[in-house]
């Protein structure tokens, strides 16, 4: 009887294994296919979305390529570590590309990219990711409304630090009556972007290896 | 198989056990997934493809698996396809992979899946199998196409919005807009309209099963109470 209940337990296990094996290597198989076409597709995705904030005549680097880390930093609301995306037009700086988090949200946090021109000009804000009510607090997205374009051109010395509001606040900006938490947290998170951006401006645009060296290092640094 | 026995499972899976209507099993992702019908669509497709894959894979190795190991291997052999589904929407269809996102990798837990394996899989030809897992996911495909085109109407007044992210941006005027200049209704929207739409559809279901009924049998049919409960994986 042991010896049976012993045995069933022996084949069952190693039936258990074979088939975890053979799983195994069927997902190894399929990661090794697809894990090329995945990197691209998420290459592409990043690019269409920097592109459509900071136009390709901006620059001639590959800009997906070129970044800098930037540590986590309360202006940028991060926890970790992010990745800038520069552009840079025949060695010299032109546009950086942020990834901000709005943390104070009607429902958490809110991810952002924002271009910024080398002159502090924002080239763009998009909404990357969102929990805000659909059909509400959605009009941050560019499919549903224009109202994220209201970015593009701003700058800190356009618009004086109190007036970085939305306009229920006695601010610039405008909102949609029944949700003004939501465009006020992206409105406060541009303008931290801006204020991080103007104090480390020189940081985020220092060339690193892979970039054009020679060129690169004094010239960023005049302007 | 037989042409009879192919319209008999076809028939089963479409309309007289459908998943959505019927069963009730996989409430998560038609609650969740159901708020247009290009997603809708999309994730239900994505469930057929794993249903006949994993009948397909699962009726031949029936016999080599001793029963006290049924559930896990049926589930490791879901998970597997399931994961080789979530690669290749990743490599090939990226912006359906975002927004269907975690829904994916959950086909896993939905419990139709583990059902229809457990149910016919588990003690039928491969051919068979194959055919009931894609028939079930089709009739969980044609819930959600309805339930995202009701949904989509009146929470935004469009249909098929979101379609560029299927076929490319080329798509983007294949969008319909059925009421223009319409502001929304956030109901529909929110999961409660799904559950409203969903409640719906079932009585329309019901009420067309009990009048084909009462001509068959003159006036004497009753509603039969669907079964809904999800055995192995609810949530």
């Amino acid at each position: 009887m042991r010896r049976t209940i012993a045995k069933a337990s022996i084949v069952t296990a190693l039936n258990l294994l074979f088939f975890t094996v053979i799983g195994t290597a069927l997902l190894a198989i399929t990661y090794q296919l697809t894990h090329e076409p995945i990197a691209r597709s998420e290459e592409q995705e990043k690019l269409r979305l920097v592109t459509q904030i900071a136009p390709a005549s901006l620059y001639d680097n590959d800009i997906i390529k070129d970044t800098a880390d930037l540590a986590a930093d309360k202006f940028l609301g991060n926890d970790d570590t992010t990745v800038a995306y520069i552009g840079r037009l025949k060695g010299e700086p032109s546009i950086a590309v942020l990834q901000v988090i709005a943390p104070d949200g009607y429902s958490g946090k809110i991810g952002l990219i924002i271009s910024i021109h080398s002159d502090g000009k924002v080239g763009g804000v998009r909404v990357i990711s969102h929990k805000e009510t659909p059909g509400l607090g959605d009009y941050i997205e560019i499919a549903r409304s224009k109202w994220i374009t209201g970015f593009d051109g701003t700058s800190l010395e356009s618009i004086k630090d109190s007036d970085w509001k939305v306009k229920k606040d006695g601010g610039q900006f405008d909102y949609m009556a029944g949700a003004t938490i939501t465009p006020r947290a992206v409105v406060k998170a541009v303008h931290k972007a801006l204020q991080y951006f103007a104090q480390h401006r020189d940081e985020i645009f220092k060339p690193h290896p892979p970039a054009n060296v020679q060129t690169g290092q004094s010239e960023g640094e005049k302007k | 198989m037989t042409p009879q026995v192919f319209k008999d499972i076809l028939y089963n899976g479409v309309w007289k056990q459908n998943t959505g209507l019927v069963q009730l099993l996989g409430m998560c992702p038609i609650l969740a997934v159901s708020s247009s019908v290009v997603n809708g669509v999309s994730l239900g497709l994505a469930t057929a493809v794993v249903m006949a894959l994993s009948g397909a894979a699962i009726a031949p190795i029936r016999h080599l698996v001793p029963n006290e190991a049924r559930i896990p291997v049926f589930i490791l052999i879901i998970a597997v396809l399931v994961t080789v589904v979530q690669f290749s929407m990743n490599a090939y269809m990226y912006g359906l992979y975002v927004v269907l996102g975690i829904f994916i990798p959950l086909i896993v837990t939905n419990c139709i899946v583990l059902a229809r394996i457990e149910a016919f899989a588990a003690k039928n030809p491969t051919l068979e199998s194959a055919l009931d897992g894609f028939a079930m996911g089709l009739g969980l495909t044609a819930v959600l196409a309805v339930l995202g085109g009701i949904r989509e109407i009146i929470g935004h007044g469009t249909l098929l919005s979101g379609i560029d992210l299927v076929f490319g941006e080329a798509a983007k005027s294949w969008v319909i807009t059925v009421v223009p200049n319409y502001h929304g209704f956030l109901l529909a929207i929110l999961p409660p309209g799904a559950f409203i739409t969903l409640g719906m559809l079932i009585a329309g279901k019901n009420w067309l099963n009990l009048r084909a009924e009462q001509k068959l049998k003159g006036s004497n049919a009753t509603i039969t109470p669907v079964d809904g409960g999800c055995a192995p994986a609810a949530h």
